[in-house]
């Protein structure tokens, strides 16, 4: 028997949703209303109306170029992503197709690195990175957010791949395929859906990354988490720009965000129902 | 040419003996059937000659040349699975290239070849349909059009029909039959149904918990069972089991006698006994009866016999037919 459900229990739960939601994206929204505001306006008490006036964004690109960092941010959020898929694809099919009695120790441990904060580790990468010159470089930047990120990524890619049936890739053995090409031609394009998934994950956990991107850089490779942290500086408070600075940061991965949602959810809740 | 001889093949999983010791020759161009019930180490001898499983012990020599330690493909072998294992991101044609793909051949050569096995398994209009665009029928078709392709010296069939609706598992026994008559390949299938065994085989491996019961063509198992489990698993429905004193009068520990080796008769005969169920099929009536002094037994009737739940029917049984076993499970010879 299906369950009734009344019109008014359907309307105070969308209230609900829309509450919960506002109350989520509200920080987001509060900070593109606040870079609309005068830095008097910024200052003076909580107000949802700004006087709408752009010149934020102008001071904010004038003072600092905004390019550089976002294509710092580019450069790392998707070359480490791309690394991060080179070493997980394969790794994460030795542990869905050919599992030892330690595979489920290995990704417990895997994980539990996800669990240390960050800090903890603060000096003696620092340490590493000054001795092999990869301060405020892209690439030691790159590899950091590969390394911080894979443990997800691999889990990730675990589970969908547990989901392909090993006939399938058993198939291919048999067709003759090495395991190179079986991973190229027939257990990548099953994982599509996933991959592209834990892509898009990986892309946003990277660009957000503020920890390592702030504490590893200066200007060279400083990304746009650098950047906005830049305007909380020792000269004083600039809430209006900062706040304009947060937004310019975070509009291209909401857009991303925004046109990837359905692949995203389907990654997501990949596998929950058959 | 695909002659295939284990000698000593050994599977262990663990402490677990899955295969203890495997002895068979398989002769070029036989239709060899797997059958035994689930566990009975079927599939895992098949996917040990396939190459997907490493061998404990003894070794596989396919043609004269030791294949042992051979990568699947390497062994010239094609294999279809339970599940089709169809590549579902590729179309019906570029499933049927993929071995051909993979050995480097050229693009004008595999297309003729893809075209020549979809003719013969009339996939024509649909090799450029996915997977999931396919009936269940049209799926095993692909996943035999992929193995074709190869030219295999042997097909392996991992009880390919399993999936299938009873209707469309008959087609498709026939199909095989057919393709293996045109052929001429050895091909080696794993099944749990006895009927597929009894009906396709050429020569039939009955297997139980990793040891080979008996290997005969399918007339000499119903004929001449070797053990108990045989007379039990070859003949549908079951033969008749019986202990207890007849046995004994018989010089036996078990004597056997098929459902269709009993006489029956409304008046008179050996047994007397009452139907609990009967299954008509038309033709044939299958009687499920309790008979006195023995207990259960199946009895074949024809359709005109007419007996309903709770006649009494009187059976007689043609003792020319009967099978003894002697305290081991073992046959009797007369």
């Amino acid at each position: 028997m299906a369950r009734s459900v009344t019109t008014g229990a359907k309307i105070g739960w969308s209230i609900a949703a829309w509450v919960v939601a506002l109350l989520i994206f509200f920080p987001i929204l509060y900070a593109v209303i606040t870079s609309l505001k005068t830095e008097q306006e910024a200052i003076a008490g909580f107000s949802l109306i700004p006087s709408g006036t752009f010149e934020n964004y102008i001071t904010v690109q004038t003072q600092r170029d905004y390019f550089k960092p976002f294509m710092n941010s580019v450069i790392l959020s998707v070359g480490s992503t791309i690394l991060a898929l080179i070493i997980a694809i394969p790794s994460a099919w030795a542990m869905a197709f050919a599992p030892t009695k330690r595979t489920k120790d290995i990704l417990m441990w895997m994980l539990s690195t996800k669990m240390m904060p960050s800090v903890a580790v603060l000096l003696p990468i620092f340490i590493i990175f000054r001795t092999f010159g990869l301060l405020d470089s892209r690439v030691g930047l790159t590899i950091m957010l590969t390394l911080i990120n894979l443990p997800i990524v691999v889990w990730m890619l675990y589970t969908y791949f547990r989901e392909i049936p090993g006939e399938i890739l058993e198939a291919a053995r048999m067709d003759g395929a090495s395991l190179w090409k079986e991973i190229v031609y027939v257990l990548t394009p099953m994982a599509i859906p996933g991959i592209a998934s834990t892509l898009l994950l990986n892309i946003i956990l990277a660009w957000n990354e503020a920890f390592w991107t702030i504490q590893l850089t200066t200007t060279n490779a400083a990304p746009l988490t650098a950047f906005i942290a830049s305007f909380s500086s020792p000269q004083g408070l600039f809430w209006a720009k900062l706040s304009a600075a947060s937004t310019m940061a975070i509009a291209p991965i909401l857009i991303l965000g925004w046109f990837s949602q359905k692949q995203l959810v389907r990654g997501l809740t990949f596998g929950a129902v058959k | 040419m695909g002659s295939i001889t284990l000698k000593n093949v050994q599977k262990h999983f663990g402490e677990a003996k899955v295969i203890p010791s495997v002895d068979l020759e398989i002769k070029d161009g036989e239709f060899v059937v797997f059958v035994g019930p689930s566990g009975s180490g079927k599939s895992t001898l098949l996917r040990l000659i396939a190459g997907l499983e490493d061998l404990t012990g003894g070794t596989i020599t396919i043609d004269g040349k030791d294949v042992t330690d051979a990568a699947p493909a390497a062994r010239g072998l094609a294999m279809v699975f339970q599940s089709y294992a169809l590549y579902p991101h590729m179309t019906v044609r570029k499933n049927i290239a993929f071995p051909l793909k993979m050995a480097k051949m050229e693009q004008a050569a595999i297309d003729k070849k893809v075209e020549a096995a979809a003719n013969v398994l009339n996939l024509t209009d649909y090799l450029e349909r996915r997977p999931s665009q396919l009936s269940g029928g049209q799926r095993q078709r692909v996943a035999i059009g992929r193995a074709i392709v190869r030219e295999p010296s042997a097909f392996l069939f991992d009880e390919p029909l399993s999936n299938l609706d009873a209707a469309l598992r008959g087609t498709m026994r026939l199909e095989i039959s057919d393709l293996h008559n045109q052929l001429k390949t050895t091909m080696i299938y794993v099944t749990h149904d006895q009927i597929e065994a009894m009906t396709m085989a050429d020569k039939i491996v009955v297997l139980n918990r990793g040891n080979i019961e008996q290997v005969g063509s399918p007339m000499e198992l119903y004929l001449t069972p070797r053990n108990l489990f045989v007379a039990g698993f070859i003949g549908s429905p079951r033969m008749n089991l019986l202990t207890g004193d007849y046995a004994k009068a018989k010089g036996a520990t078990t004597a056997g006698i098929r459902p269709e080796h009993l006489t029956l008769s409304k008046e008179s005969g050996t047994w007397k006994g009452r139907v609990t169920v009967a299954e008509h099929l038309g033709a044939d009536t299958f009687l499920h009866l309790d008979v006195e002094g023995i207990g259960q037994m199946t009895a074949r009737a024809s359709g005109e016999f007419g007996a309903h739940h709770g006649d009494t029917v009187y059976l007689t049984p043609d003792e020319t037919r009967l099978h003894r076993f002697d305290d081991k499970g073992l046959a009797i010879k007369a």
